[in-house]
This record gives structure tokens, C-alpha cells and sequence, in this order.
């Protein structure tokens, strides 16, 4: 039992009928005196509106990330708090967890940190807080033996995560759950080493729903689609108009279609197959009589990001459908990752994210230098400008004579996707 | 203490099928149909006709150990030892029990402390970013902010009468590790960064003048050493100079102020995923419980319930009224700094004679 700081402003975040973490965290204080002083600094902060950790990088052996080491600007106040960092341990696909399992990171948070878990962090790793500079060792090492791992920080590819995908979900187009586990695994020395300008981002999605946030908030989002037909039960369709009443179909199904590709007759649906966007409204809202296609895969998109440095970045559509079943589709996907890793790293500036390079160097140049054709899908229109350097006719005359061929990078000397060993 | 031993061992993710709820393991990929049954509860019908329920609850996220053990607790007796997380943070406990529903609502709410909601059309889990409690570079809390936010909205957390999902996040500065959402809330910053020069000289200085977006830093010498100077009127306060270098100390506890923006949408759904926009700004950062964002929130969900139709998420149901009445219904005043100023600014001004009357 440790005496606890008066934290007269952190108590008020203890009314009210949502659940407190202050209240929590001052139930683990009465073992551990680290939450204790934590509470104490949270306090100041909150007094004092302003923040009292150092941030910096632990690099434990033979990794240069996972941990995030911060080291408190009050630590004579607060010696508990001097070192305190996180471990960022890689989380299973769709945040399943066994009991069993959930209770041994538990142990090993209390063992070797504070006792506070994040589940989880905002790109979808098991946080552990609170461990020094040799504990972060011991709980590494810890982490290891009982066949956890961990990775991604810095400039380098970060957990991946996905939604429930297949395992709960008839929605689900691809298996989220197991192509996050391949590219974990496929990737993770990229995950351990940060050898990125900066940070790379992939969000599985088996839908267009996006319950794992791709769109915003992954370089490179991967969501589930179908290109055959939307599978449709007529009678189930003529079950709903009777629940609903036609009128209700009309007005939040047929007219909310994007492409208003979908007719009602005579209580039957016809859906215009080839303009359909794939978006899921309709089978949202009646899921029971329609559903995703048969000939399933993904849409790549590429480039998305938060606000720093330039502004708010979309991905925006780089592969319109590609199979995604077996593991030659896998490795596949692999393969072009690599591409745009290999061309990224190679030209991007210092802390640049993908979405930030395409956007300086034109999605033109990357689509040569990754070696893709371009697809009347990745443009909402095209170009309204007129000014264009046609490669095939113009070039700077100090360097003489046209070029005879488009300056595109040659596909054949990328080549395939070298030894991962 | 031992010499650390460790060095990459290459372990990878950890193999989720020995996490699966057996009724997920048995029908992993042949799932046909879902339905809510109650707000916070989801029925999930598999080929075979097994049935698996799900009872969702709202998780603060900042956990202690005794929390998270107590929740496998409550997944041992009822859950067969399983359970998962969803990607805004929330709960789920599953079962294919129907008649294990009620109980563990009870134990969850009332011994765990955790709210079941946050299913169908109603408000999810707040997302938001680390704060004071753990990050190096926040001007606010996001937490503190987030827990009275959660409080204001509980009801909505509970039911499930909106026109559409709503989903809310905060982030401690513009960085914006909280991402877009519906409604979301920032720090904002009103200056450019205080040098401190000691400081500075710790910091790899042709990174930190590489980082700069408006090339607003540039190397100098100070003091007879290699330093960096910021040319003011450039600056447009992002941070990011700070994030690369501490001696770039962006922050302000006098001036830091927070904006609210609304319209956020990941979803491909309907006309697609869209920014959010800013609403209103200059709500100052108020700790402990933040009473003025929360108001704000307040009303830009109560204008919403009473205007959007079904299916309308807050960014569509604004699309469709026009900016011009979102701005009257709320109250935010409308002013020149809600005119975009920076890149692409003119894909957002009004290309037709369209307007409202």
C-alpha cells in the first residue's frame, strides 16, 4: 500500500455513468506506487495544461522498434515515473484473444510494467505501459519465450489489423484474419526494423464497410469486393417490402444507391450488375436477401494518412480487384508490396509517406516506377488540364532528339520478389 | 540482472484460430446472416444454422491488469474462455448460449462497470489518442475529454434509435492520431514554435529542417554553433518540426485552443468516404471534463437526430441541407476561417450557382 497524491481535478473524471480509467488506474496505484506517481504527473498536467514526458527510442537487442521509451521531466518528483515506455506487442488477427492468453500479457504486464494495458492502440497493437529501461528487456524477453512478438515503430511497417472478417461475418469478402497473419509474418523483419522514410500503414477490411478504418487510416487499405453479381433472394426481397412496406425500399435502398443501379417491379429487385460500385448499402440494409457475390477479392487502394505534414490524405485506388483466395494470391499481393516498398524507399524524401511521394512525384511516375498499368478507375475523371509532357514526342531540347519510347521504368529488371531469408 | 539475450526471432503474429470462440472456429468463412436483437446485442447465424451471440460494452481502453482480469472472467463462465476486441476499442463477449444473455449483461454492467451498447445505429466507442498520461508531444487529453463526451452521450451509447452509426474521436494535436470521424475533436495550435537553442543542438537539424511542410526552418548558427531558425510569417503551427526536434516546443497552455469538425466517414458505403470539415473552433482546453466541447457535441448531434433521415450519417445529412443550415441549426458561427486557405483549397469552394435560400 503506497500513499496516493491528491488528485482533487483527475477525480472528477470519476462521475458520471461511463466507465473511469482514473478509477481504475487508482485501484492498481493501491499495489503498484509507478500508477500512483503516474496519477500524481497526470495531475499536474491536467493543472498545469501542459505535458511532462520525454520521448525517445529503446532499442532492445536486435530490434529497432516496439518500444516507446518515455522518460519523465519529473522525475525527482516522481522517481517511480523516470523511465516509463510501452511495449507494442504484435496482436492477434480481429482481436481474438483466449482467456488463457489475455491472462498471461496480464501477468506479464504486472510482472515486468505498470499493470496498464492499452487494448489497443490506434493502430491496433497490444500496448504495454510502464516498464524501465531493464524491465522493458525482462517483459521482452518474457514476450519471446511465450511466443509473442513485437514491432512497429518508427519508420517501419506498423501492426497490421483487420476486421472480424470470415470468422463472424457474412460480409466478408476475403479472409481478413488470415492475410493479416501472412503479411505479419511475410514482413516482419519490416516490422521489427524501422528501414522506411517513414511509417507504412495496411488496413484489412473485408468490405466496403471498412470496420477496421483502412480508408483513413492505412498507406495501403485492402477491401474486401465481388466482380460477379450481388447474390439476391427474391422471396426474402418480397418478405422485406411486406415487413417494410415498398415506399421504405424506394426511399433508403433504391433511391440511396450511388449509382442508382437498382429497379423495384412487381416486388422483385433487379440490380444493374455492371454499374454497381460495390459500396454495400443495399445489402446493409436488407441482409438477409442480398449478398456479395461469389468471385470474390480485393480493392488495393494506396496513400492514405493523417494530417501531418500536408494535410488529410485518402488512399485513393490503385488495384480495382484482385483474387485473394489462395496463397499464390497472397503471395502475389506480397510481391507488389514489394515493388512499392523497393521504389518508396528508394526515391521518397526523409519522413515522406507514400501518399505524401505520389502526391510529389504524380501517381504517373508511380505507377511506372511500381510497374502498374493505368485503369480508368483510379481517376473520378480525368485530367481537366491541358498542359501535359507527352513522353513519346517531347523532351527538354537541351537533350536532343525526341525520346522513341515512354520513359517508364523496365518491368523486366524489377522482376520478381526476391528470397525472403 | 542477466545481460538481455534477446534478438529477433522472427515470431510473427500470434496464431488467432487458437483464439477463435470454438462456434467461430467451427464456422470460420460460412456465416449467412446477422440480426440485432436488442441494442448491444448481435445474433449471427452460420450455414449450418449454429447460432452466435455477441454482447458488445463500451471499454475506457486504459486498462489495469485486475480489469482485464476480471472481463476474462466473465468470458470463463460464460464465453467458453474467449472473447475479442473491436477496432474502436469496445468489448465483445460471445456466446451461443441465448439464454447466457442476460446474466452476463448484468455482470458486465453492474460488477465490471461497463455500459452494453454501441451496436446498430447508435454512438460507438470513442476513439482518441494517448494524452498526458503517455505521450510526448499532446497539448490536451483526449482521455479526459473523451470520458465526459462518453458521459454526455451515454443514452445514445445505450440505444440505438440514431439515423445512423455515429462515431466520434479526439486527438491531442494535429497530428491527428485520432482520425476522422463523424465528429471529431483537435488541439489546435496559435504559434509558431519557441526555439530552445541548447536544446536544439541535441536534434539532427537536416532532418528537422527537412521536415518542415512550408519551409519555414531554416539552418543558422547560434551562438557559434549549427542551429535552425523559424521564419514566422511561413509557419503555419502544425508540429510537426516539434515531433522531429523537442527543442521546437510547438505548445502553449495560455493559447492551445480545441476545434470540433463533423462529417467524417470511412465507410465506402453510399457516396464514399469524406473528410470531415471544420464546424466551429477556439473552445478552450478546459481540463478536467471539458464543458464547452461536449456542449458543442451536444448540439451538433441533437441537430442531426432531429434532421437526418434514415441512413444518414452526420456528413451526408449535411451534404444534403447544406452548410448554410448546419451553420444556422447549430448556432457555430460561419467565418472566414472556415474558407479553406491551403492545398486544394479550391476543390471546396462552390463551382455553380447553386445556393440555398
Amino acid at each position: 500500500m503506497t500513499d496516493l497524491p491528491d488528485t482533487p481535478m483527475l477525480d472528477q473524471l470519476e462521475d458520471g455513468p461511463w466507465p473511469s480509467f482514473v478509477t481504475d488506474l487508482k485501484r492498481l496505484a493501491e499495489s503498484k506506487a509507478a500508477v500512483g506517481q503516474l496519477l500524481g504527473q497526470l495531475e499536474r498536467s491536467y493543472n498545469k495544461r501542459w505535458n511532462y514526458w520525454t520521448g525517445t527510442v529503446l532499442n532492445l537487442k536486435g530490434y529497432g522498434g516496439g518500444v516507446l521509451a518515455r522518460y519523465s521531466d519529473l522525475k525527482d518528483e516522481f522517481p517511480e515515473v523516470a523511465q516509463f515506455h510501452t511495449v507494442r506487442v504484435i496482436e492477434p488477427s480481429g482481436y481474438v484473444y483466449s482467456t488463457e492468453a489475455l491472462r498471461e500479457l496480464c501477468d506479464i504486464s504486472e510482472k515486468h510494467s505498470a499493470g496498464i494495458m492499452q487494448l489497443h492502440g490506434m493502430t491496433g497493437d497490444i500496448l504495454l505501459l510502464g516498464s524501465g529501461n531493464e524491465s522493458t528487456h525482462a517483459a521482452g524477453e518474457e514476450l519471446m519465450e511465450k511466443g509473442w512478438d513485437i514491432g512497429g515503430s518508427g519508420g517501419a511497417l506498423r501492426t497490421l489489423s483487420c476486421c472480424i472478417g470470415p470468422a463472424r461475418c457474412e460480409m466478408s469478402c476475403y479472409d481478413t484474419m488470415g492475410l493479416t497473419k501472412f503479411l505479419t509474418d511475410k514482413f516482419i523483419g519490416e516490422l521489427h526494423r524501422p528501414e522506411f522514410p517513414y511509417k507504412f500503414k495496411f488496413k484489412l477490411s473485408g468490405c466496403a464497410n471498412d470496420c477496421a478504418n483502412a480508408m483513413m487510416r492505412s498507406d495501403m487499405p485492402l477491401i474486401g469486393t465481388w466482380r460477379d453479381n450481388i447474390r439476391i433472394d427474391q422471396d426474402r426481397v418480397a418478405g422485406f417490402i411486406s415487413v417494410k412496406g415498398e415506399q421504405y425500399v424506394i426511399d433508403n435502398v433504391v433511391s440511396r444507391c450511388p449509382t442508382r443501379c437498382i429497379t423495384l417491379s412487381g416486388g422483385r429487385m433487379e440490380i444493374d450488375d455492371d454499374n454497381c460500385v460495390h459500396c454495400m448499402h443495399c445489402i446493409n440494409v436488407m441482409h438477409s436477401a442480398l449478398r456479395p457475390g461469389d468471385d470474390r477479392g480485393v480493392t488495393i487502394l494506396i496513400g492514405g494518412k493523417r494530417s501531418l505534414k500536408i494535410g488529410d490524405m485518402f488512399a485513393s485506388l490503385l488495384v480495382p480487384f484482385m483474387k485473394m483466395q489462395t496463397q499464390e494470391d497472397w503471395e502475389e499481393l506480397a510481391a507488389l508490396v514489394r515493388r512499392i516498398w523497393e521504389f518508396w524507399t528508394e526515391y521518397a524524401l526523409e519522413h515522406e509517406r507514400v501518399g505524401e511521394f505520389i502526391d510529389r512525384i504524380s501517381m504517373t511516375s508511380f505507377l511506372d516506377g511500381v510497374g502498374l498499368e493505368p485503369d480508368p478507375q483510379m481517376v473520378i475523371a480525368p485530367r481537366a488540364n491541358s498542359y501535359i509532357k507527352f513522353e513519346e514526342y517531347s523532351t527538354p531540347r537541351m537533350y536532343g532528339e525526341p525520346q522513341k519510347k515512354p520513359n517508364v521504368v523496365d518491368r523486366e529488371v524489377i522482376g520478381p520478389e526476391g528470397d525472403d531469408s | 540482472m542477466a545481460a538481455p539475450k534477446m534478438a529477433p526471432r522472427n515470431q510473427g503474429a500470434p496464431d488467432f484460430k487458437k483464439f477463435l470462440h470454438p462456434a467461430m472456429a467451427r464456422n470460420y468463412g460460412r456465416w449467412v446472416d446477422h440480426a440485432q436483437i436488442k441494442p448491444g446485442v448481435y445474433k449471427h447465424i452460420a450455414e449450418s444454422g449454429e447460432e452466435l451471440f455477441t454482447v458488445r460494452a463500451g471499454s475506457p481502453r486504459t486498462l489495469s491488469v485486475y480489469k482485464v482480469r476480471e472481463i476474462c472472467d466473465i468470458a470463463d463462465r460464460y464465453c467458453e474462455g474467449h472473447l475479442r476486441f473491436t477496432t474502436r476499442n469496445s468489448l465483445e463477449f460471445l456466446t451461443t448460449e441465448e439464454a447466457n444473455i442476460e446474466p452476463m449483461i448484468d455482470e458486465i454492467e453492474n460488477k465490471l462497470g461497463m455500459p452494453v451498447g454501441g451496436t446498430g445505429r447508435s454512438f460507438s466507442n470513442i476513439a482518441h489518442t494517448q494524452g498526458w498520461l503517455h505521450c510526448n508531444l499532446p497539448g490536451t487529453d483526449a482521455a479526459g475529454a473523451v470520458k465526459a463526451i462518453m458521459d454526455v452521450l451515454f443514452e445514445e451509447f445505450k440505444m440505438d434509435d440514431l439515423p445512423q452509426r455515429l462515431k466520434i474521436s479526439s486527438s491531442c494535436c494535429q497530428i491527428n492520431c485520432g482520425t476522422h470521424s463523424d465528429i471529431s475533436v483537435i488541439l489546435q495550435h496559435h504559434h509558431p514554435p519557441k526555439p530552445d537553442y541548447e536544446m536544439i543542438t541535441q536534434c539532427e537539424l537536416p532532418k528537422v529542417v527537412g521536415i518542415c511542410p512550408v519551409a519555414a526552418i531554416r539552418p543558422s548558427r547560434k551562438s557559434g554553433r549549427d542551429s535552425v531558425e523559424v521564419v514566422e510569417e511561413k509557419c503555419m503551427y502544425c508540429g510537426a518540426c516539434h515531433g522531429q526536434c523537442p527543442g521546437l516546443e510547438i505548445r502553449d497552455a495560455e493559447t492551445d485552443t480545441l476545434a470540433i469538425w463533423v462529417g467524417g466517414k470511412s465507410a465506402n458505403t453510399r457516396g464514399g468516404p469524406s473528410f470531415m470539415k471544420l464546424a466551429t473552433f477556439g473552445l478552450p482546453n478546459n481540463p478536467p471534463r471539458w464543458p464547452e466541447v461536449s456542449d458543442a457535441v451536444r448540439k451538433i448531434v441533437d441537430a442531426w437526430k432531429e434532421g437526418a433521415h434514415e441512413f444518414e450519417r452526420v456528413g451526408e445529412w449535411i451534404e444534403r441541407i447544406g452548410w448554410k443550415n448546419f451553420f444556422d441549426l447549430t448556432g457555430f458561427e460561419f467565418t472566414k476561417y472556415h474558407i479553406d486557405s491551403y492545398r486544394f483549397a479550391r476543390t471546396t469552394f462552390n463551382i455553380s450557382s447553386q445556393a440555398r435560400r
